[in-house]
């Protein structure tokens, strides 16, 4: 699968999301913020985390607005994959794909630190290796992670199973735990952890390659 | 034509920088019951009069300087 990995100014996982695609058997090509795509150059799209035009305004706003998100809101109207992660997931809130929005942690403190995430909805492009009720183990590094919605928002993330990843123990005052949701469609998903830094038993865990 | 946008953070939302700020006053024996923090923009614009640079403001504000999930905004005309 051609996966395409979008870089914005201050965007500094990419690299890490690039070795990701790869070490998972995919070919990732880089989406320049920029420039625009069409809808058949990649299969799949990964937003990844950073900080993003140094996160000035609130986390993802700007990035929101850029050219290549035009791209990625096009690719998604067609039912294509796309996935954030981290300030990945706060630019897809702030471009509307997803609903909701990420601000700073109940505790004000940035958390670097491992999380259990237990698996709420297996049945997207992202989870094929995931099932329902299973618990995950994933690094966080993130000031601005707590998600929060409007209450109704909110109850339509549960009733249409939109709910991708809780906290086991919340870290960050997120909403009914939340750390992963997904659209309507199913098609974009995003969470805060990091599953590109959790491949290989030497990181610490294994289970980010279940993620793609 | 210079305008101001206040961007405040909603009062229903547990707002962690005011928190740390007012806590910070306090610990310093400063005395206040409350304190928020917001952010202020300030926007030059090429109107021809009020109304139309403060149209055209709101269609900025609209656009990305505000998420009405968390914070609302006011538009200020300036010296």
């Amino acid at each position: 699968m051609k996966i395409g990995v979008t870089r914005f100014p201050g965007t500094n996982c990419d690299f890490d999301v690039w070795n990701f695609a790869k070490a998972r058997g995919h070919e990732p090509v880089w989406l320049w913020h920029g420039d625009r795509f069409k809808t058949d150059d990649v299969d799949m799209v990964l937003v990844p985390g950073g900080f993003s035009y140094g996160d000035y305004l609130r986390c993802g706003a700007l990035a929101a607005k850029s050219p290549v998100m035009d791209s990625v809101r096009e690719f998604a109207g067609k039912g294509k994959p796309v996935m954030g992660i981290c300030n990945g997931f706060q630019i897809l809130c702030e471009s509307h794909l997803l609903p909701g929005v990420l601000v700073r942690n109940r505790g004000i403190k940035f958390i670097d630190d491992w999380v259990d995430l237990k698996v709420e909805n297996s049945n997207t492009h992202f989870a094929g290796k995931l099932s329902k009720g299973e618990t995950v183990r994933l690094p966080i590094a993130h000031g601005e992670g707590c998600f929060m919605a409007s209450a109704d928002d909110l109850k339509s993330l549960e009733d249409k199973g939109q709910v991708w990843l809780r906290y086991e123990k919340n870290p960050n005052g997120s909403l009914k735990d939340i750390a992963g949701v997904m659209n309507e469609g199913k098609n974009v998903a995003a969470l805060m952890p990091h599953p590109e830094r959790a491949l290989f038993d030497w990181m610490g865990g294994m289970d980010g390659g279940k993620f793609l | 034509m210079k305008f101001g946008v206040k961007v405040m953070p909603r009062e229903v939302i547990l707002y962690s920088q005011g928190r740390a700020v007012e806590q910070t006053l306090k610990s310093h024996q400063h005395n206040l019951t409350h304190c928020r923090v917001g952010k202020f923009i300030e926007i030059e614009v090429p109107a021809s009069d009020e109304a139309q640079g403060r149209d055209m403001v709101k269609k900025m504000a609209e656009f990305v300087l505000y998420n009405p999930l968390i914070e609302t905004y006011e538009i200020m005309r300036m010296p």
